[in-house]
């Protein structure tokens, strides 16, 4: 029996998400590039305002940390660590396994993220594909996320593969 | 600036609790196989393990500090085949595979990788950089 339902495979496409940024703050950035950096200083261009060009955020910087300004509410509301949370968010029934693990993350970068910025991000499902490993049936769930900012530019795409068993 | 073969490398290091509670501190990760050694021994590893994001990060720390600053991170991707344990060695690794020249920036992919203290690479992964092409 296929672990894709009717219902999952005509969400295939569709957004399954979508959040928006508080503004980003200085601070935000600083303290990301202070962590990831440590124990040695960060650099320059991400902490002082009277760099060059001014500050900007580490790539990998997430403004999404902590909470979000607006967001998609789920139509059914996901339990503790539940594999069936993406199904979930757009109404309807998921696989039920038990494990999930990330697959994989993939981006390609535009433009930089700034003070004040405003970032949403919109997620859509992009494929299921069933297989069957050491552990039994497998389903690898593909998603992407868009992000831009307050004046509609790109700032990054993310895929990112989860393996469901 | 690029070369194919050229390698670059972070340089060994571990990384434990002052290091994964500022990430968590930042990216809202206080998730308990992250937190606790006994946490991540019931969740089947021999203690705490390092989060995913942070190796992410760190791949993208080596890549800027080895870029010259007006050069760029254009992509990056990762797969997460073994976690880090809490103050095991790792290390973070790329090596150029291909160089391309734009119109207005030389681009080079890479193959970028975290490896542990034994040489076996728990995240292999690619990447794509550039600078602006020399006139």
């Amino acid at each position: 029996m296929s672990l894709v339902s009717s219902e999952m495979a005509a969400a295939v496409g569709s957004v399954i998400d979508w959040k928006v940024s508080y503004p980003v703050a200085a601070s935000d950035i600083r303290r990301w590039a202070i962590a990831v950096h440590y124990p040695d200083p960060p650099p320059r261009r991400f902490c002082d305002e009277t760099a060059p060009g001014g500050v900007v955020a580490p790539e990998e910087f997430n403004p999404f940390a902590w909470m979000v300004a607006s967001q998609r509410e789920p139509l059914v509301a996901p339990e503790s660590r539940d594999t069936d949370r993406m199904e979930k968010a757009i109404g309807i029934a998921g696989p039920g396994l038990r494990n999930q693990v990330n697959g994989g993350t993939e981006v390609s970068y535009g433009v930089p993220i700034r003070p004040g910025d405003v970032i949403r991000s919109e997620t859509r499902l992009v494929s299921y594909v069933e297989k069957t490993g050491r552990m039994g049936p497998m389903l690898i769930s593909v998603t992407e996320s868009v992000w831009t900012n307050q004046d509609g530019e790109r700032v990054q795409v993310e895929r990112q593969t989860a393996i469901r068993y | 600036m690029f070369s194919v073969g050229q390698e670059v490398a972070a340089g060994p290091r571990s990384s434990s609790f002052p290091e994964w509670n500022r990430f968590a501190a930042v990216n809202d990760e206080f998730v308990p196989i992250h937190m606790d050694d006994d946490a991540g021994r019931a969740a089947g590893y021999p203690g705490a393990i390092i989060m995913g994001r942070l190796q992410w990060s760190y791949v993208h720390r080596l890549l800027r500090e080895w870029l010259p600053p007006e050069g760029r991170i254009e992509a990056v991707a990762l797969r997460f085949r073994a976690p880090t344990l809490r103050n095991a060695l790792f290390d973070v690794k790329a090596r150029v595979l291909a160089v391309r020249s734009g119109n207005e920036r030389v681009f080079a992919d890479l193959e970028v990788w975290v490896e542990n203290g034994d040489g076996v690479v728990s995240a292999p992964g690619t990447a794509t950089v550039s600078v602006p092409a020399q006139r």
